[in-house]
């Protein structure tokens, strides 16, 4: 930069603030117009030394894996435990599967804050159902309560996409999930969200059949959970895994890899 | 009564402790037509007298007996078009818990919203209570229920009563034929025999009207052939 500005002669100007105005030019990188051109082009600003990671969807800022399955009389609700800020791990024992009621469960994946408001929301209106009709509420009007509280948000939404599980009446297992603005999708089999969502789907379709009695259950949500984990590095850091039937609750944490 | 002067403004309590509006709004329910509910073991049905003031005028254009939804139905003494403003509102409601929840409303949280209209009117400023008095039958997983609303806006739930001009004696033939486990079709034939102690003139399938909603949940207003049927049985 320096060789391509030349001195120049100026009047009745003191010589130490002409000097300063060049080296402020120089600064600039303005040419004088008869000087050569620079050899070197323009280089990019030398990369700061905190440097930022290449731009995540705010899905994934925080990391997260949901899966629900069905099995006989009994559903499995399952999700990891890390909390992260894009690449750093901040917690490893975040909640991300949530009781409604004793036969009704919601996993919620994505953005962290989200997921624990949109909780307290939905816990808030359960309470005063309850309090109005004297019962809980059924897994599909849970549902669809939910399906309608994140299309209220349509245009500015919760960066969350829910996995609901729960008994029906009659102890026969629901689950669906929904996009972030309440697109429902009902499963009879597994239903999953999250970052790790790719690989839960292919772990699951192979792991799972149907009419599994929990014990069994249990197993295979656990496996499929951790291997879907462990192929995204912003999941994981263990799992926490729930077995619902119509007379108990059995919650477990899962040791897996902590990375 | 003796506070008149505490009658002009709704939301003001008389000395006696009464809302006086709501005392005339109860007058006014009470010098209007005739209308009963009976709750039987399978079902439910409302009826009420349907005098029109003239014979010119065409009775299949009046419907006393509207559905909310299609298993909830309802009946009212006093004015006319207070309860369809109310009716319109009440469809609503129910419409939008549908909409929330996917689920059709229960009897009672329909009955609690509407007695919920019905209590603001008593409490805003420049409205009056609705001069009418509700009788709100329905079928939901609770089995059959009938509910009386009041102007006021408090809500009981009856087995069998009656409303309007005639409801003393209305409710004293009711408790003598009401029994618990009532079959719908001889809650209909008391229904008729009620309508029939007071009123005035012959009673005939086009002056009265008949609603009634079985185990299948699904409400119907009965059509003049089909009263005419069960008047023949009860006579």
């Amino acid at each position: 930069r320096v060789s391509g500005i030349q001195h120049r002669q100026t009047a009745s100007y003191p010589a130490h603030s002409v000097l300063f105005i060049f080296r402020i030019l120089l600064l600039a990188g303005v040419n004088q117009p008869d000087s050569p051109s620079s050899p070197f082009p323009p280089s990019p600003p030398p990369p700061s030394q905190s440097s930022s990671p290449p731009a995540m969807s705010i899905f994934e800022y925080n990391g997260s894996a949901v899966v629900a399955m069905v099995g006989k009389n009994c559903f499995a609700i399952a999700s990891d435990r890390r909390l992260g800020v894009q690449l750093q791990t901040v917690a490893t024992d975040f909640q991300r599967v949530f009781k409604i009621h004793d036969k009704l469960y919601i996993g919620l994946s994505g953005l962290g804050t989200d997921a624990q408001t949109l909780y307290q929301r939905l816990v808030f209106r359960h309470k005063l159902y309850q309090l109005r009709e004297e019962r809980d509420m059924k897994p599909e009007t849970f549902a669809s309560l939910v399906s309608a509280l994140l299309y209220e948000k349509r245009f500015g939404p919760y960066f969350c996409q829910p996995v609901i599980a729960g008994l029906r009446e009659n102890n026969e297992p629901f689950i669906c999930t929904m996009d972030c603005i309440g697109a429902k999708e009902l499963a009879k089999d597994f239903v999953v969200s999250g970052t790790a969502a790719e690989s839960l789907y292919g772990a699951c379709e192979s792991m799972y059949k149907p009419d599994m009695e929990p014990e069994e259950l249990f197993e295979t949500i656990s496996q499929a959970l951790r291997s879907s984990v462990d192929r995204d590095c912003l999941s994981g850091w263990g799992g926490y895994v729930l077995i619902v039937t119509p007379t108990e609750v059995r919650e477990s944490v899962i040791k897996g890899r902590m990375d | 009564m003796g506070d008149s002067q505490y009658s002009f403004s709704l939301t003001t309590f008389s000395p006696s402790g009464k809302l006086v509006q709501i005392e005339h709004a109860l007058t006014a329910v009470g010098s209007g037509q005739t209308s009963l509910g009976i709750k039987a073991a399978n079902g439910v049905v409302i009826a009420t007298e349907k005098k029109l003031p003239s014979i010119l005028v065409d009775e299949t254009s009046v419907q006393k007996i509207q559905a909310l939804t299609p298993n909830i139905g309802v009946v009212y003494s006093g004015m006319g078009p207070d309860f369809r403003v109310l009716v319109r509102k009440s469809r609503k409601q129910a419409q939008q818990y549908y909409r929330l929840y996917k689920e059709t409303i229960p009897v009672t949280q329909l009955v609690r919203e509407t007695a919920a209209v019905m209590q603001e009117f008593t409490q805003s400023g420049g409205v009056r209570p609705f001069g009418v008095s509700l009788l709100i039958a329905g079928y939901d997983d609770n089995g059959p229920q009938l509910y009386q609303v009041d102007p006021s806006g408090s809500y009981f739930s009856w087995k069998a009563s009656a409303m309007g001009k005639n409801v003393s004696n209305a409710k004293t033939f009711l408790e003598k034929r009401y029994t618990e486990d009532m079959e719908l079709d001889d809650a209909i034939h008391t229904a008729i025999l009620t309508l029939k102690e007071g009123y005035e003139g012959q009673i005939s399938s086009n002056n009265i009207e008949i609603g009634i909603i079985r185990s299948d949940r699904e409400f119907k207003v009965l059509s003049p052939a089909e009263i005419k049927d069960f008047l023949e049985e009860v006579e």
